[in-house]
């Protein structure tokens, strides 16, 4: 299919004896909602490594916008237009909420003032009145939303949000999900990796479910609610 | 360029200027034989702030930079009779390119792992000259420094002005790279390396342009050394103290700004001085340890933090 932005083709990692994911295989199309279930220790967050950079898969290959970026370091892909946020958010610590945006500014191309350009960014997503505030003064909200702003400075065309909703109360949810949204329709494709299962059902339009490392199901919210696989993983027997 | 950027070059200028004028007005040769060390510190404290404190990567190397550098100059200028201007160059090259040598080898671990590595960079490269003759082995070599010129009244004055070029120069290159991308880069690679690399910051060519630029103003630092000692061995040029104050000072200074280090060299460095000629010279290293020791525990963002926070609060 010519819309696929993002395509993973046998990907395995493992560490020593642990098999931590795969074979996988798993596409994304352009501007899709995707969200990625399962238990802890299923594998998500190693899935989002090997697509980021972190890890080099050790087997497979991650082919981006039909270009195998397998053995490309983080930061090339994060330039192609593949950004994240992170389980536990990491703010650039010593410096302002403006200079945390500056930073990918600094190293991606963005035609136009990098200044107004992270302002307007801030601004979209509640945090302009922070602008010169350090990033460490903010609340556990504040700092999800600056995980996300500083992963959409650099016009991303997927963005993989990795549990931004953890640890927040249900209208700080709503707020999440409307940011994500929005930056859906503007046609940046989503992969939303989260345990607050009604809001990964509001949001997706496709979910995955991951179990040991391996892709169990796939399909629409719904079918998702149905199968018994999913089930069995999250309900026993 | 922007309004601070000129006043700080205005302030370096008079700075230098002022150190020019000096010799003219104290009369005293000590005075610019205790301020060259003083100089020394204030570019050493600076060079290894640029990794150690912008980057994070806490480097005990930095004596190996500095010795480097000294016995550098100090066979190029016997050997071949470089002008020093040309040894303090070569020793800067020189450093960089250790730099980044050291950083292939050493960057790809962290913390202490990093440290004790780097530490270990000191002792190859000791045990390296203390087995060339050509450089005076464990027993050292004089070193006949060049006259100084018309315009300078003693070679005490000379080597001053010369480290206060030294000087002036590495911390407008800190200061240039702590506005820049390159140290913005820096101190996102600081608070978190993954959260950086995913920014789209190209983190192992940016530390290692740190190691370069690091390595450089250390090993510049030691170029004018053996004209400042007229001797040089191994056990002092690869001291493991210059490695101590290296941390020290821009740990008490401050390590998030190219004024940390200069602040925590100018004080403790002036302190050691004073200490050397009024108590005792071994005094120093206890007065170090005991400054350092007290500035962990009760400021560990050093003196500019302190400074910083007390304006914060006075505003609020």
């Amino acid at each position: 299919m010519s819309d696929i932005v993002l395509s993973m083709k046998g990907v395995e990692k493992v560490f020593g004896a642990f098999r931590a994911l795969g074979p996988v295989d798993l596409d994304l199309r352009a501007g899709e909602r995707l969200g990625i279930i399962g238990p802890n220790g299923s594998g998500k967050t190693t899935l989002i490594n090997c697509i980021t950079g972190v890890y080099r898969p050790d087997k497979g290959s991650v082919h981006f916008e039909g270009r195998d970026i397998s053995h490309i370091e983080a930061h090339r892909r994060a330039r192609l237009g593949i950004s994240r946020s992170f389980q536990i958010p990491r703010p650039f610590t010593g410096m302002t909420v403006l200079e945390n945006l500056l930073v990918p500014l600094d190293y991606c191309h963005v035609d136009g003032s990098r200044e107004e350009r992270a302002r307007s960014v801030l601004s979209s997503v509640g945090l302009a009145g922070r602008v010169s505030d350090p990033s460490e003064s903010l609340s556990q909200l504040e700092l999800r939303k600056l995980e996300l702003a500083r992963a959409l400075v650099g016009n991303p065309k997927v963005l993989i949000a990795d549990e931004a909703m953890a640890g927040l109360s249900e209208e700080e949810i709503d707020e999440v999900l409307a940011i994500l949204l929005a930056l859906n329709r503007s046609g940046v494709a989503v992969i939303m990796i989260e345990h607050i299962m009604h809001a990964v059902m509001r949001f997706s339009e496709r979910i995955v479910c991951f179990e040991t490392g391996r892709l169990i199901a796939s399909g629409t919210s719904t079918e998702i609610a149905e199968n018994p696989l999913v089930q069995k993983v999250y309900f026993g027997e | 360029m922007s309004r601070n950027s000129a006043l700080f070059l205005i302030g370096v200028a008079v700075v230098v200027a002022l150190g020019f004028l000096m010799p003219w007005v104290l009369k005293n040769p000590f005075y610019f034989f205790a301020g060259y060390v003083v100089l020394q510190y204030v570019t050493i404290a600076t060079g290894w702030n640029i990794l150690g404190g912008y980057a994070g990567y806490i480097n005990f190397g930095a004596a190996g930079f500095f010795g480097a550098g000294v016995y550098l100059s100090a066979f190029l200028f016997t050997t071949f009779g470089l002008p020093l201007p040309l040894c303090i160059l070569a020793a800067a090259v020189f450093g960089a390119i250790l730099g980044v040598l050291m950083g292939y080898l050493t960057l790809r671990i962290q913390g202490v792992y990093f440290a004790i590595a780097t530490l270990g960079l000191v002792v190859v490269l000791e045990t390296i000259v203390h087995n060339i003759s050509a450089l005076g082995g464990a027993s050292g070599m004089a070193v006949y420094g060049p006259r100084p010129p018309s315009w300078s009244p003693g070679p005490s004055q000379y080597n001053f002005t010369v480290m206060l070029v030294i000087a002036a120069v590495s911390v407008a290159l800190a200061r240039f790279v702590e506005i820049s991308w390159i140290g913005r880069g820096l101190r996102a690679v600081r608070a978190s390396e993954d959260a950086a690399e995913c920014s789209g910051v190209p983190t192992l060519r940016l530390k290692l342009l740190a190691c370069a630029l690091s390595g450089a103003v250390l090993a510049a630092a030691g170029a004018p050394y053996p004209f400042y000692t007229s001797f040089v061995e191994p056990v002092t040029a690869f001291s493991l103290i210059i490695g101590l104050n290296a941390i020290a000072m821009p740990l008490i200074g401050g390590t998030k700004s190219w004024a940390g280090p200069v602040l925590g060299a100018l004080l403790l460095a002036s302190v050691q001085q004073i200490a050397t000629v009024t108590i005792s010279s071994e005094l120093n290293i206890l007065f170090v340890g005991l400054v350092l020791i007290a500035f962990v525990a009760f400021a560990p963002g050093g003196i500019a933090d302190l400074f910083g926070r007390r304006q914060g609060r006075a505003r609020s």
